[in-house]
């Protein structure tokens, strides 16, 4: 049944993480010709292009399947743009894998880009009092970071979480991206110097806190028979994609947002947003927890990604402590998590990043992820999470 | 002329000296809502558009907190210049079944908080311009100073 569903990784292509403040467009085309090499795919030979969008470059980055399409050279192939936040890029893989499940056609780019400003996230401009995002830096000064160090803060209460043990997975991560060329950052780190860092949102310091990147991703799908024709066989698959919502009441509070929703008529679902949404995509492919090798989870916050562990069904609820001081997530333990760097390493460039995620895994399990290769690699899991309620997953196997 | 004192955000609470957060009821599920909405009931087995105003209740206990050791970027005003940290609470309302945030009453930081501390609303100056005080809820443990 899984098999069925299933498309093929063909190729994959990034252009580096950093700060140039170049245009995003730039960075889409050389990725989206990286992947294209990678395929051994000629750019006119793509017969859908998805696009995953950015809002903080204007009116290209709205319309990013043309603006990368336009970029590359008009072909008249179908195109796609989509926009979730952070979880666009997964938005984009989706359109393009169900485009080639359905048959409408059998080989299809997939890019995202962006160019992001320095400093916090702050919202679109102009006065708009009936965005919460907006009003939630008005009223509050909520930032980003703010909803980080509440999610940590809990975490240190219901399940004992420390400083050293947020600092350890900075360090692991920093360590991990040492080895990735498309990373941003690539220096170790001590617990000492992350706890010397900052206070940006207690408990959370400054380089426990994912920066925000210039960067550009791509991937070029096929179906199972394209490939074939092309004499690629044992190629790594997308199995399973999840992009589901969360469930009534969700009582979690989610940025944005002021408040959860209400448990007062409706009981709590038994699963939380972010636990579904890696769990959906499981379901689809037809793999559990146990079967994973990798995973590239969004650490947005070095705390975030213990819960991350949870939430992927890596270990027990109030285990991802012990899971991280064991030394499992890290390289050459028995799942490491972000083997890439994570955002710790990249800094978010956030049309691109659900994209590199599926880049990474795709290396890995071909086994050319030099320099933080997880050995014998077969099953690979990413997930994140987009503002507004998109979940984000994709389980990708060999 | 003393300048006017107006809520930084019109109906979603009430000052005085026992101000409230201002929620909506649904007509239909009853379940409720904040910020206070029109519109569509959030409960997928509810199709109602119809809510009433309710006062919600004025004290609760801490979710979770944090703080902002670094000025906000605007649309965010500091209410002091040069700006000074302050605590943001996620706190629980039992009653309602929601997490509201707010930050908390100026003076008090993150040393001053627990997770599951109860904590009481009041009013306070969120900022200042030319024309008005601008006034926003905020969460105190109760029994600080």
């Amino acid at each position: 049944m899984a098999s069925e569903r299933e498309v093929v990784v063909l190729g994959a292509g990034m252009h580096p993480w950093g700060k140039w403040g170049r245009s995003f467009i730039e960075y889409g085309v050389a990725a989206a010709r990286a992947a294209l090499d990678d395929a051994g795919v000629a750019w006119p030979e793509i017969q859908f292009v998805a696009g995953a969008d950015t809002i903080r470059n204007g009116y290209p980055g709205y319309v990013a399947g043309a603006t990368f399409s336009q970029a590359l050279g008009w072909t008249g192939a179908k195109i796609s743009s989509s926009y979730a936040a952070c979880a666009s890029g997964t938005q984009a893989i989706a359109s393009a894998r169900a485009q080639i499940l359905a048959g409408l056609c059998e080989v299809a780019l997939v890019v995202g880009a962006d160019t992001t400003p320095k400093g916090f996230f702050a919202p679109v401009g102009g006065e708009r009092r009936d965005d919460p995002d907006w009003l939630r830096f008005h009223l509050l000064g909520a930032t980003n970071p703010t909803y980080f160090g509440l999610y940590a803060r809990r975490r240190m209460a219901l399940h004992g979480a420390t400083d050293i043990d947020f600092a350890t997975v900075k360090v692991k991560n920093a360590a991990h991206g040492l080895g990735n060329p498309y990373a941003r950052y690539r220096k170790e780190t001590s617990v000492e110097e992350v706890l010397n860092s900052p206070m940006v949102a207690d408990p959370l310091r400054l380089l426990e806190i994912c920066a925000t990147s210039d960067g550009g991703a791509a991937l070029v799908l096929c179906s199972k028979e394209f490939a074939e024709r092309r004499g690629a066989t044992g190629q790594v698959r997308i199995a399973g994609i999840s992009t589901v919502t969360p469930s009534y009441p969700n009582t979690v509070i989610e940025m944005p947002n002021f408040a959860t929703d209400s448990s007062a008529v409706l009981p709590v679902p038994n699963e939380a947003f972010r636990h579904s949404i890696a769990h959906a995509a499981y379901e689809e492919a037809g793999v559990d927890p146990s079967d994973v090798s990798l995973a590239e989870v969004y650490d947005l916050s070095s705390a975030l990604e213990l819960d991350w562990y949870e939430d992927l069904g890596l270990c027990e609820v109030g285990e991802a402590e012990h899971l991280l001081r064991s030394g499992a997530s890290s390289l050459g333990g028995r799942i490491p998590v972000n083997a890439s760097g994570g955002l710790s390493s990249f800094g978010e460039a956030i049309p691109a990043q659900a994209i590199a995620q599926v880049c990474e895994l795709t290396w890995q399990l071909r086994g050319t992820a030099e320099g933080r290769q997880v050995e014998g690699a077969k099953v690979g899991v990413s997930a994140n999470q987009g503002l507004f309620g998109h979940g984000s997953s994709v389980v990708v196997v060999r | 002329m003393s300048k006017q004192t107006v809520p930084a955000i019109e109906g979603w609470f009430t000052s005085g000296a026992e101000p409230r957060l201002i929620g909506s009821r649904c007509t239909g599920c009853a379940t409720y809502l904040f910020p206070p909405r029109s519109g569509f009931c959030p409960n997928p087995h509810c199709s109602a558009e119809a809510f009433e105003d309710v006062e919600l209740s004025h004290e609760g206990t801490i979710w979770s907190f944090t703080d902002a050791q670094y000025q906000p970027p605007a649309p965010y005003i500091s209410s002091t210049d040069p700006y000074e940290p302050f605590a943001i609470v996620a706190v629980e309302l039992e009653k309602e079944g929601i997490v509201v945030l707010g930050q908390v009453a100026r003076g008090l930081g993150v040393n001053d908080l627990e997770v599951g501390m109860r904590v009481k609303l009041e009013i306070g100056t969120l900022y200042e311009d030319d024309e008005a005080v601008h006034e926003m809820w905020a969460w105190r443990p109760v029994g600080a100073n």
